[in-house]
């Protein structure tokens, strides 16, 4: 049991970086480009381990500690998730919430970093960061109150795997797929995709994500790459992991399913990026509480049924 | 059966919420030409193919003929005859509305569970049908524009509609038909003073219509 968990583990440290390399390539196909290999941010990610970082003499060990937290509290967070179908490396009751809370505390470091450089521009980046992660926030704890309310279950583990609190797709199949749609969109704005916020823009009055690590560089860079694909690995995994019923399967085919969605997944991000444009800054947030009304709306059709 | 139903009641919902929420006049009025192309389904998904008579399928090409081609054809006409800017302009904001529109759901389908309605039906087509009423008066509260205020009067019969299927078996074809003539004939009306109102006054703000005028 634990050692398919921790095989899963593995396999998603290992793999989260292809993510983003496939929704770039699926957008470049379809825009009629050929594109950078699918692997190009595992190069990225070996050309800035090699280099130095340069530090702003103003900056403290708050500026340092972000790049850590960046890829720690992803990690963590990913123990909590059932990746094999059964049980996660660690589980609990109520571990949603920490779920929540551990990619919370990244994203509080990073924005506290970005405010260390002193920086404007970096300021207005963190402060948008900020703002829209309080609106996708109940969007997420939505949807996970519909996967409690639909398998009885406050793990986890339990909730997204196990034998016992399989998700009835019978009575609950719109109610979860309202679930499904609204985690998607929470997965396009954790990790930075289009609508919400453009990974490929280069204007730091338009950026969000991409302003507020402007100053870090070297390996410190690489390592808020490396956490920003596990974020995304992981938020594409809540989807697959509601959308797939994988309880039948046997441990590795049930984690081969769950690489082999979140891959479509970010297939699925590509093709939405390569038709339509980053919203408008102004309408980011009518958009983030538009995934917030589908998780509710799923919340409501759970308790009808 | 019934999940197809399901299905279509969910998408009236989403196309509820999709008006709310749009900024644009014509997503507005597309959204209502779903929303009635969805009704028009509905009375045939209530109800096993082997049950359905000459009524059922009158009521649904009539829904769809009069709710998705020929309101939203004309709201279109009026639009593009009126020359009215094509922002929604709302009294109450976007997100505004639509955290409005979930406490809507979350109060009719309260209520739903609780109405004693003879006869078996499920309690998502109460529900909805209470949202949709809920969600037009929203609509015809918090808009503006007298144009967006007809797409909320839409909506309003909508619920009604979706609220008349319940007794479908016992209200005569011929009711259906008149309140589906009523309310063409009321859009038409509302379509044409829209229009005036506009070319007197430039604008189709219906606050302005409580300013006097010599």
């Amino acid at each position: 049991m634990t050692g398919w968990a921790l095989a899963g583990l593995g396999a998603m440290l290992a793999l989260a970086p292809l993510l983003p390399g496939v929704a770039a390539k699926t957008k470049a196909l379809l825009t009629g480009r050929r594109g950078a290999p699918v692997w190009q941010l595992y190069r990225d990610l070996l050309r800035l381990w090699r280099k130095g970082a340069v530090y702003s003499t103003r900056t403290t060990w708050m500026f340092r500690l972000a790049p850590v937290a960046g890829v720690v509290t992803p990690l963590f967070a990913t123990m909590l998730l059932p990746l094999d179908c059964r049980a996660a490396v660690v589980r609990f009751a109520g571990d949603f919430v920490a779920f929540a809370a551990l990619l919370a505390l990244g994203r509080f470091l990073l924005v506290l970093a970005a405010l260390d450089t002193g920086s404007s521009f970096e300021g207005m980046g963190a402060s948008r960061d900020a703002a829209f992660a309080s609106l996708v926030e109940p969007a997420l704890f939505l949807g996970f109150v519909v996967l409690a309310l639909g398998t009885g279950q406050r793990s986890l583990s339990a909730m997204l795997g196990g034998d016992a609190g399989t998700l009835s797709w019978g009575a609950g199949a719109p109610s979860l797929a309202m679930v499904a749609v609204s985690l998607f969109f929470v997965l396009l704005a954790e990790s930075s995709r289009v609508p919400v916020d453009d990974p490929a823009t280069h204007l730091e009055l338009t950026m969000i994500h991409e302003v507020a690590v402007l100053d870090h560089s070297g390996p410190d860079l690489a390592l808020l790459l490396y956490g920003g694909a596990l974020r995304m690995g992981l938020f594409a995994a809540l989807p697959v992991g509601v959308l797939v019923s994988r309880a039948g399967l046997a441990g590795p085919l049930a984690l081969g399913a769950l690489l082999a969605g979140t891959v479509v997944v970010a297939a699925v991000v590509g093709v939405l990026e390569s038709s339509m444009a980053r919203l408008r800054l102004s309408r980011v947030p009518q958009f983030l509480v538009a995934a917030s009304v589908l998780a509710s709306l799923g919340v409501i059709l759970q308790l009808l049924t | 059966m019934a999940h197809l139903a399901d299905l279509l009641l969910l998408l009236v919902l989403l196309s509820g919420f999709l008006i709310l929420g749009t900024t644009r006049l014509t997503t507005c009025i597309r959204g209502v030409a779903v929303q009635g192309g969805l009704l028009g389904l509905l009375p045939l998904a209530l109800q096993p193919v082997p049950q359905w008579t000459a009524h059922t399928l009158g009521l649904a090409a009539g829904t769809i003929l009069v709710k998705a081609i020929a309101l939203p054809w004309f709201l279109t006409w009026a639009i593009r005859e009126a020359a009215v800017r094509r922002e929604v302009e709302p009294r109450v904001g976007y997100i505004a509305s639509m955290a409005l529109g979930i406490v809507a759901v979350a109060v009719a389908s309260a209520v739903a569970t609780r109405l004693p309605v003879p006869g078996e039906h499920p309690i998502l087509l109460l529900a909805t049908s209470l949202s949709c009423v809920i969600m037009g008066l929203l609509v015809l509260a918090t808009r503006a524009k007298a144009l967006i205020q007809v797409v909320g009067y839409l909506m309003l019969e909508n619920g009604i509609y979706v609220f008349g299927l319940t007794s479908v078996d016992r209200v005569p074809f011929l009711v259906e038909i008149g309140v589906l003539l009523d309310i063409f004939v009321g859009v038409f009306i509302m379509g044409i003073v829209v229009f005036h109102i506009n070319r007197e006054f430039d604008s189709l703000d219906s606050a302005r219509l409580t300013e006097l005028k010599d």
